[in-house]
């Protein structure tokens, strides 16, 4: 089965990538919250590639690559747009956020609490974005 | 379509019902059906999820915006028939705390009322 799709970068292609992990899982028979937590999380990560790294430029492009390792699903997406800064992130308060009426702001907490691990990589002016999730 | 939004009012009722998927592209629309001053003339707004199949942070994000200004104008915010998979990803937040999420439409009718 195919395991990678490459889009560009824009926000009507987060329903594509998304049914693509959805039909790359279906084998796998996860339960319906497991999986729909696993697809929101490579869409969280894809949103913010493509609204906050890369402007939503249509000629600009992410790349993802899933790989099924032994209980492990690893998602591997790549693109070349403005690195994330892991030292500037901050668990977000949701009860500020309320208060202030902030829109933005809570996608990586919910990647971060649905995934074991995330990785966040630079090489040159590519960046790398590593999700690990254990699935039995 | 991505997402379609409708809504029936019922006295000083808005029954909002959300059919497809809100993300990052989709949740635009939701934004400005909430922002719409139209619906500040209304007490109660029930938000219909039968037929929500997906939420990301986008959507959440949009609801989070307009809580605390729903509050202030005493404007009860109630969803209703969630799926247990979106209903999920407000727990992972701890929203289901925050906010009014309620089995049916009766039920929601009954706290609307309150």
């Amino acid at each position: 089965m195919n395991n990678s799709i490459r889009v560009n970068c824009t926000k009507k292609n987060l329903k594509l990538i998304r049914d693509f992990v959805t039909e790359y899982l279906k084998a796998l028979a996860l339960s319906d919250i497991l999986m729909n937590q696993i697809v929101l999380a490579v869409d969280e990560i894809c949103a913010n590639l493509i609204i906050h790294a890369n402007h939503e430029d249509p000629a600009k492009y992410l790349t993802l690559t899933i790989h099924n390792l032994s209980g492990q699903i690893k998602f591997e997406i790549a693109d070349n747009g403005v690195a994330f800064q892991r030292t500037n992130y901050k668990e977000p308060d949701i009860q500020e956020h309320i208060r202030l009426g902030k829109k933005g702001g809570v996608g990586i907490a919910l990647v971060n609490r649905i995934m074991d691990k995330v990785e966040f990589t630079t090489n040159g002016s590519q960046n790398t974005c590593l999700l690990y999730k254990k699935i039995n | 379509m991505p997402m379609k939004i409708t809504q029936e009012i019922k006295d000083s009722t808005v029954i909002m019902t959300l059919d497809g998927e809100l993300d990052a592209s989709s949740s635009v629309l939701l934004d400005e059906e909430l922002s719409d001053p139209e619906i500040m003339k209304y007490s109660k707004i029930l938000v219909d999820c039968q037929n929500l199949h997906y939420i990301s942070s986008a959507g959440l994000g949009v609801f989070i915006s307009h809580l605390q200004r729903f509050e202030d104008a005493q404007i009860k915010l109630i969803f209703f028939n969630m799926q247990d998979k979106v209903r999920n990803v407000f727990e992972i937040l701890g929203l289901d705390l925050l906010m009014t999420i309620v089995s049916d439409y009766e039920e929601a009718r009954t706290i609307a009322n309150e």
